[in-house]
């Protein structure tokens, strides 16, 4: 479903390239071996390499280097066996080195591939342009002081990888579906944690807009480090919306930095002219080129878990599922792994039922993930088993399973102690059967004389008396032998 | 005892073992020493505390029959382009001023491990950028030795205030670095031996840089012997500099044999120059001539592009310099002069913090790596250095080493050359291509000109073969006879 802006000149559409900026999962930094974790106090995190003290050498790290190599698998794309890092000099307060070392020319990862589910079930292939390593800078703190800026450099050296699609996204919704695809893949690959609200992920996002037809791009603006997945929708929308309407008015959209501004739901223009950067790449001469082995690249490439992809390809290959069922369950790694766990040996579609109508509406109340679930997935398990062995009927699994989230006790500890295990006695039945009938004549007389309906009126009655434990079918089969309904 | 600082590194080393004397002697006395050349301005910290400090270690250790190396309990001045745990680090510089690291570089630390006892951080130009240490914010270093006319004459550079110490017989060796002739330079201008080893061979680590891919830390020493034994002191591999080689250090001093014979020795005649003082080709003539003498083979060879080597140095050592220079931003450590923002504040730090030659060279490197001039300075330059190696590469096929001389001239008066920079970078024309291809490379003082100063020969050998350019130094060493002393020890 195309995503037109209409103008007064005619229909508009957007073109969207995003760069992504995941921070790598590394105890180490890229080049030293201060501790990366999120929210330590300021500046604790900081080694002499990472404050670019006299003298200091940057070495690499090569848990970093694995990590971007992974990623670059799990993206199908090109590992480029040589690769150089440049540095990229320019003057900030929190650049302790007055240059960013990054890779420019020749980065670790070439072109590759990501497809997107489409809602309307299309499947969309987004061009990887590249992906590079780069040192992240530390935090400007305007805040704290009504003169000073202070400076946390925690965070100053940590790994980046930069993720650059292809020009190829067409509407906020693919940009949003890319960037949660990306997540997804990273999150798989234990790259990266995805966490964009604790900023280990971030975009900057280049929109342009031309008329449907076009072939050639127009001039882009940049949006930079838009943090959410909704910011990111957002500011492709109102971006488009404006160079519409400068095109529109005659004007000339201009090559430039933008930034979103949430609250106001506008972009403005980030850098006068004046100050508009040249970054003097050069190699960095304190590295040597990464000079990569075929063979550790295979290393990595054997070493790479299933991927969402695949797993989808799988869950509808082998469990049956639906396409969008698949596509929904494999979004994220834990939803997949939970599902796998509750469903391997059961009925597939029973589980995925239990999963997105059940646990996903419980979780949502109550606003956990599925990593918090209170019930696990083998308890849930227990719970089918129940089920479909007849233990309990399926009114009697959903009390269970509300106490089961309510405790995170399993499914046969909860049966058991309350009692809830479906009377499968013919005996017991019988004898709450011709209690109904006894207690009820003129009803039992309704069934005899050929009224359906009344069995499912008699049928109540017992599930009544026996408190929900009764097994229905047995008891329907019952009444229909003893009153020849 | 008195006048231990007159001793070799071997002598010292040979006293101090047959128990003639002990390191606190002999440190005490380069401590005097020290004192009394203050007037050649040959140190910007002195620290005779931690020298005798280490010194009483040493005796400790030697006491125990536990020595620990070589250098065990010598006295040596460290260029103050090195870090030095809790002792001020200038490099020179205003905009370093009070920095005083919380760690010690490699190569100063592997010297601390073989019992060297520092004596203080001496004087050198700017970022060791110059050639006459005439830009040092701590003012000019004077070479011990004086010029025909009685003047005051420069030590060379960067590394002055080393190679004064050394020639001054402060102590019997110092530190430097050279980057495009730095330590090989001033060794010729002052009469010592002097030698920048492989790219690679010593740890980068803790030394400020100048240029990363050209800078290199060596030693100034007396001897050809001694600047062998104090290179093995501070030679390793490190892990912490991703360009250290990870090679084993050779006994350099068991590869001084005193036989070359069959050692073929190119002559590059693209090392002659116009306008270079005779007396120079004459020494260098001399110098193939010693050597024939000792059985080596001379042979002239020819390496094409050597005179682009200093215009493509001028490119490649100011970029890089531009960019490792960038972190003294008054942010973090050193000189801060406050302004009215972000960018003030950067401009007042960088303007006052940085002598005119540092500035000039900050400025030529942003510009050969901006935007429209990167490929036609910066890229071209890169090229030619590759192509300067690959005639190395080519020539060393035939040879086994090279002679040239030092330097195109003597020492010169203070302030001269000093309104030409140009003029200035000449000084280093015969020194930067070993910097470019990153060969090692000796100088040897091997003669005086007609003002009785002296003049250096230089040994340039392949990668990593250090050991055959100290037996051809050692061999050239023995045949010049060099035994003059400057001016400030009663000489000349």
């Amino acid at each position: 479903m195309a995503y037109i802006l209409a103008g007064e000149t005619g229909d508009w559409e957007v073109v969207v390239g995003l760069e992504v900026h995941a921070q790598v999962m590394s105890n180490a930094k890229l080049f030293s071996g201060s501790p990366t974790a999120f929210g330590a106090e300021p500046n604790t995190q900081v080694s002499l390499v990472d404050a670019a003290m006299p003298g200091m050498l940057p070495v690499i790290n090569a848990v970093c280097v694995e990590q971007a190599v992974r990623t670059g698998l799990g993206l199908q794309a090109q590992i480029n066996l040589h690769s150089v890092f440049e540095r990229k000099n320019y003057f900030y307060a929190d650049l302790p080195q007055g240059y960013q070392i990054s890779q420019y020319l020749h980065p670790v990862v070439g072109e590759g591939t990501v497809i997107l589910d489409m809602p309307d079930g299309e499947a969309r292939e987004i061009g990887i342009e590249r992906l590079h390593m780069e040192q992240d800078a530390g935090k400007s703190m305007h805040d704290q002081d009504p003169k000073r800026s202070f400076i946390d450099l925690n965070r100053a050296g940590v790994c980046l990888m930069e993720i650059v699609s292809k020009p190829d996204l067409r509407s906020p919704e693919e940009a949003g579906i890319y960037v949660r695809k990306i997540r997804s893949i990273l999150r798989y690959l234990g790259t990266c944690d995805g966490n964009m609200e604790q900023g280990s992920m971030r975009a900057d996002v280049n929109v342009s807009v031309r008329h449907p037809g076009e072939t050639e791009y127009r001039t882009r603006a940049e949006i930079k480090n838009v943090n959410s997945v909704r910011f990111i929708m957002q500011a492709i929308e109102v971006e488009a919306a404006r160079q519409v309407e400068v095109w529109e008015d005659g004007g000339e959209v201009v090559q430039e930095t933008r930034l979103f501004d949430a609250n106001r739901g506008e972009t403005r223009s980030m850098r006068v002219k004046e100050f508009a950067h040249d970054y003097r790449y050069f190699p960095d001469p304190d590295l040597l080129p990464l000079d990569l082995d075929q063979s550790f690249v295979d290393e990595v490439a054997k070493a790479l878990p299933e991927l969402p992809d695949a797993k989808k390809d799988r869950f509808v290959a082998d469990n049956g599922l639906s396409a969008y069922d698949a596509g929904v369950l494999v979004a994220d790694r834990e939803t997949a792994e939970y599902f796998e766990a509750v469903a391997t040996g059961r009925d597939a579609k029973q589980a995925v039922n239990w999963l997105t109508t059940n646990l996903f509406g419980a979780l949502n109340a109550a606003s956990l993930g599925i990593s918090e679930s209170p019930i696990r997935a083998e308890h849930l398990g227990e719970l089918l088993d129940l089920l479909a062995d007849g233990t309990i009927s399926s009114r009697i699994a959903k009390d269970v399973f509300e106490e089961m989230f309510a405790t995170s006790k399993g499914a046969e500890e909860i049966v058991e102690a309350k009692g809830l295990k479906q009377i499968t006695d013919t005996g017991a039945i019988e004898a709450a059967v011709d209690e109904a009938i006894a207690a009820n004549p003129d009803q039992a007389d309704e069934v005899r004389a050929g009224n359906g309906k009344a069995i499912g009126w008699f049928v109540g009655q017992v599930m009544k008396t026996t408190g929900g434990k009764a097994n229905p079918q047995a008891v329907n089969q019952m009444l229909r032998d003893k009153l020849g309904g | 005892m008195g006048k231990l600082n007159d001793l070799t590194i071997t002598q010292a080393r040979d006293g101090l073992a047959a128990g003639d004397f002990s390191a606190v002697e002999l440190t005490d006395d380069c401590i005097t020493a020290m004192e009394a050349a203050r007037d050649l301005n040959i140190f910007i910290t002195e620290t005779p505390d931690i020298a005798r400090d280490r010194a009483a270690q040493s005796d400790a250790r030697r006491a125990k029959g536990e020595v620990v190396g070589a250098m065990d309990g010598v006295p040596i001045a460290m260029k103050d382009l090195f870090c030095t745990d809790g002792t001020l680090t200038t490099a020179a510089s205003h905009i370093l001023d009070g920095f005083t690291p919380p760690y010690e570089s490699t190569v100063s630390q592997n010297l601390r491990d073989a019992g060297a006892v520092m004596l203080g951080k001496t004087n050198l130009d700017e970022f060791a950028m110059g050639s006459a240490n005439m830009t040092s914010y701590y003012g000019p270093v004077k070479n011990p030795w004086v010029g025909a006319n009685g003047e005051d004459l420069v030590p060379g550079g960067s590394s002055g205030g080393s190679v004064s110490a050394v020639a001054a017989h402060v102590c019997p060796g110092a530190t430097g670095t050279d980057t495009g002739g730095s330590i090989r330079q001033p060794a010729s201008l002052c009469g010592v031996v002097g030698l920048k080893p492989t790219y690679g061979r010593c740890s980068r680590w803790g030394i400020v840089a100048f240029a990363s891919s050209l800078d290199q830390a060596g030693p100034f020493a007396r001897t050809v012997l001694d600047s062998a034994i104090m290179l093995g002191a501070m030679a390793g591999h490190d892990p912490k500099d991703s360009t250290s080689a990870p090679v084993a250090v050779p006994d350099f001093e068991a590869a001084i044999t005193g036989d070359i014979k069959g050692l073929k020795v190119g002559i590059p005649k693209e090392y002659t120059l116009d306008g270079m003082p005779s007396e120079i080709q004459d020494l260098w003539d001399r110098g193939a001539a010693w050597l024939t003498e000792q059985g080596a083979e001379i042979k002239p060879v020819s390496l094409p592009h050597t005179k682009y080597a200093l215009p493509a140095y001028y490119i490649v050592a100011p970029a890089e310099a531009s960019s490792n220079l960038a972190r003294y931003d008054g942010v973090r450590y050193g000189l801060r002069v406050d302004g009215d923002s972000l960018d003030e504040m950067y401009e007042n730090t960088r303007g006052e913090g940085f002598g005119a030659e540092v500035r000039r060279r900050v400025m030529i490197g942003a510009y050969v790596l901006s935007a429209g001039y990167y490929d036609a300075y910066y890229v071209k330059a890169q090229q030619v250095r590759t192509i300067i190696l690959d005639e190395f590469n080519q020539v060393f096929q035939d040879v086994d080493v090279l002679l040239t001389p030092t330097a195109p001239n003597a020492a010169f008066p203070i302030g001269a050359k000093m309104d030409d920079p140009v003029a200035m970078y000449l000084n280093d024309v015969f020194t930067v291509p070993a910097n470019m291809a990153g060969l090692p490379a000796i100088s040897v003082p091997s003669g005086l000109d007609s003002d009785g100063l002296p003049l250096g020969l230089q040994i340039v050998a392949k990668p990593f073969d250090e050991e055959t350019m100290f037996r051809a130094a050692d061999v050239l060493e023995r045949a010049a006879e060099f035994s003059a002393l400057p001016k400030y020890l009663g000489g000349q």
